[in-house]
C-alpha cells in the first residue's frame, strides 16, 4: 500500500502537483472543509432525484386512490398492521444509530463506530426479515400484482408453497459465508477482519429473527382471524345473515344472465354492475383490474424501497470495512455522513408509506 | 450532535408512530388521511432537521433539497388537478360468479 502510494506521490511531483496532502484528502481539493461540502452538496442532489423518482410512484399512488378508495380500503385489510408498525420501528432505529455513527466518526470513537454501524446493518436486514414474511404470506394468499391477482375468498384454504424458504436462500448462503469469515477472523487472531466478520454475521443473525418475529405476529393474526371468523358462524344472528347472503348470491346470476341475453350476449365483462346491486360491495373490487392494482402499485412501491434498503446495505458494510481501519476522523467522516444521509432518506420514504398502505380504514 | 438530543429525536419519531397507529383505529372519513399524512410530515421534518443536520447545514443544501420538494408538490398537483375527470368513466366489471359460494377464484374475472 504504501508503495502505491509512493509511487502517486512520486508521479504527482513529476506533474508538479506541489501540495503534500494526507491520504483521506484528494489533491484536487484545498482543503477537508472543501472536500467535504462538495461530497455533502453531491449527495443532497442525489437524494433530490431520489425523491423525485419516488414522487412518480407517489403520484400513481394518490391518483388511483382518489380514483378507487374502495380498492385501498379492501386491499389493506391483508396488510398487516402490527408487522409494518415493527419495521417502522425498526427502521427508527437504525436512524439513530446511523446519527449516532455520525457523531462516533466525528469523535474518533472508533469501537463504537463499528458497533454503530452494525446495528444499523443488523436493522436493514431485520427489517428484510419481517418484509419477506409479509411478502411469502401475501404470496401464498395469492396477492399477487396485476393480472397474478387471485380473486379472495373468505375462509378459503391455503397451502405452503414454500415462498419464505426461496427467499431464505440468499441470506442464508451469505450468512454462511459470513460465518465462515468470522472463524477464519478468529483463526487468525486479525482484529480488522473480526471487526469486519462480526457485524455482518449478527446483521445474518438479525435477518433470520426478522423471519422469525414475523412468522409468529402473522400466525397470531391468523389464528386471530380464524377464531373471529369461527365466533361469526356459531353465532344465530351471523349464520341468519350468512343464509341471506347466500340467497342474495344465489338471486343473481338469474338475473344477470337475463341481461345479458337482452344486451345480444355481450361479453359478461363489459356488462355495468352497480355494487350497490350486488349487496356485496367487496365483489367489484376483488378481482384482477382493481385490487390487483393496487398490489402492483404496493410490491412497486415496497420493492424499490427494499432495493434501497439493500443498497444500504452494501454501502454500511463498506463503512464497516473503512471504520475498521480506523480511517474517520475530525477531519474526515464525509462517507458516514453521506451514507447516513442516504440512510435517512430511505427511512423518509418508509415514513409516508407506512401510514399510506397499512394504516387505510 | 449530543446523545440526548439524538434520543429525543429518536422516542419523538416512535411516539408519534404510535399515535398514526393510534389514530388509525378511529373512522375520521376524509380527515384521516390528512391527519396521518400531517403525523407523516412532522415526522420527516424531525428526520431532515435533526438526524440529517439539516438545521446546522449549509443553505445552498436546503434550497437544493426544499427546491425537490416544491417540484414534487407541483408534479403531483398537476397530475390530480384532473383526476376527478375520470370519475364518471368508472365501470363495475361484472361480478356474478364471486357471489356464488364456492367458486373458484380463477374464473372470477377472465
Amino acid at each position: 500500500m504504501t508503495a502505491i502510494q509512493e509511487t502517486a506521490h512520486e508521479s504527482e511531483h513529476a506533474q508538479d502537483h506541489h501540495h503534500d496532502h494526507p491520504a483521506w484528502l484528494a489533491h484536487h481539493f484545498d482543503d477537508a472543509e472543501q472536500q467535504f461540502d462538495a461530497g455533502k452538496l453531491g449527495m443532497w442532489l442525489f437524494l433530490v432525484t431520489e425523491v423525485l423518482f419516488f414522487s412518480g410512484m407517489f403520484c400513481a399512488y394518490s391518483l388511483y386512490r382518489n380514483r378507487d378508495p374502495q380498492v385501498f380500503e379492501f386491499c389493506s385489510r391483508f396488510l398487516n398492521e402490527k408487522l409494518g408498525a415493527i419495521n417502522t420501528g425498526v427502521l427508527l432505529f437504525s436512524s439513530l444509530t446511523m446519527a449516532w455513527a455520525v457523531r462516533a466518526a466525528q469523535l474518533k470513537q472508533h469501537k463504537l463506530l463499528v458497533g454503530m454501524l452494525g446495528a444499523t446493518l443488523g436493522c436493514a436486514a431485520m427489517f428484510l426479515g419481517v418484509k419477506a414474511v409479509e411478502y411469502s404470506h401475501k404470496w401464498e394468499l395469492g396477492l399477487f400484482p396485476g393480472k397474478f391477482y387471485v380473486s379472495q375468498i373468505p375462509g378459503a384454504a391455503h397451502g405452503e408453497h414454500g415462498y419464505l424458504g426461496s427467499l431464505c436462500i440468499v441470506p442464508l448462503i451469505l450468512t454462511i459465508i459470513a460465518g465462515v469469515y468470522y472463524i477464519y477472523s478468529l483463526a487468525t487472531m486479525s482484529k480488522f477482519h473480526q471487526q469486519v466478520a462480526g457485524p455482518i454475521l449478527v446483521a445474518g443473525a438479525c435477518f433470520f429473527g426478522g423471519v422469525q418475529l414475523g412468522r409468529i405476529l402473522e400466525a397470531e393474526e391468523t389464528t386471530h382471524h380464524a377464531a373471529e371468523h369461527a365466533a361469526h358462524e356459531h353465532s344465530p344472528g351471523a349464520s341468519h345473515d350468512h343464509s341471506q347472503d347466500h340467497s342474495a348470491g344465489e338471486l343473481l346470476p338469474e338475473k344477470e344472465g337475463g341481461e345479458v341475453i337482452a344486451l345480444g350476449h355481450k361479453s359478461i365483462e363489459d356488462v355495468k354492475v352497480m355494487s350497490e346491486e350486488l349487496k356485496t360491495p367487496d365483489a367489484s373490487v376483488n378481482q384482477k383490474s382493481m385490487a390487483g392494482l393496487f398490489f402492483s402499485i404496493y410490491y412497486c412501491m415496497t420493492g424499490v424501497h427494499a432495493v434501497h434498503i439493500i443498497g444500504g446495505m452494501l454501502v454500511i458494510t463498506w463503512l464497516i470495512v473503512k471504520a475498521a481501519r480506523e480511517e474517520f476522523h475530525d477531519q474526515y467522516f464525509g462517507p458516514v455522513d453521506n451514507v447516513g444521509l442516504y440512510w435517512h432518506l430511505v427511512d423518509f420514504i418508509w415514513i409516508y408509506l407506512f401510514p399510506l398502505l397499512y394504516l387505510i380504514t | 450532535m449530543p446523545i440526548w438530543m439524538l434520543l429525543a429525536v429518536f422516542f419523538a419519531l416512535l411516539i408519534l408512530t404510535g399515535l398514526t397507529v393510534y389514530q388509525s383505529q378511529f373512522d375520521l372519513g376524509n380527515a384521516e388521511i390528512w391527519l396521518s399524512l400531517t403525523i407523516a410530515t412532522v415526522k420527516a421534518a424531525l428526520v431532515i432537521l435533526f438526524f440529517m443536520h439539516l438545521l446546522w447545514d449549509k443553505p445552498l443544501n436546503a434550497i437544493v433539497i426544499l427546491g425537490s420538494l416544491i417540484f414534487v408538490a407541483l408534479f403531483l398537483g398537476f397530475t390530480l388537478m384532473d383526476a376527478e375527470g375520470y370519475r364518471e368513466n368508472l365501470i363495475y366489471k361484472s361480478t356474478v360468479k364471486a357471489s356464488q359460494p364456492g367458486a373458484k377464484g380463477d374464473e372470477i374475472d377472465n
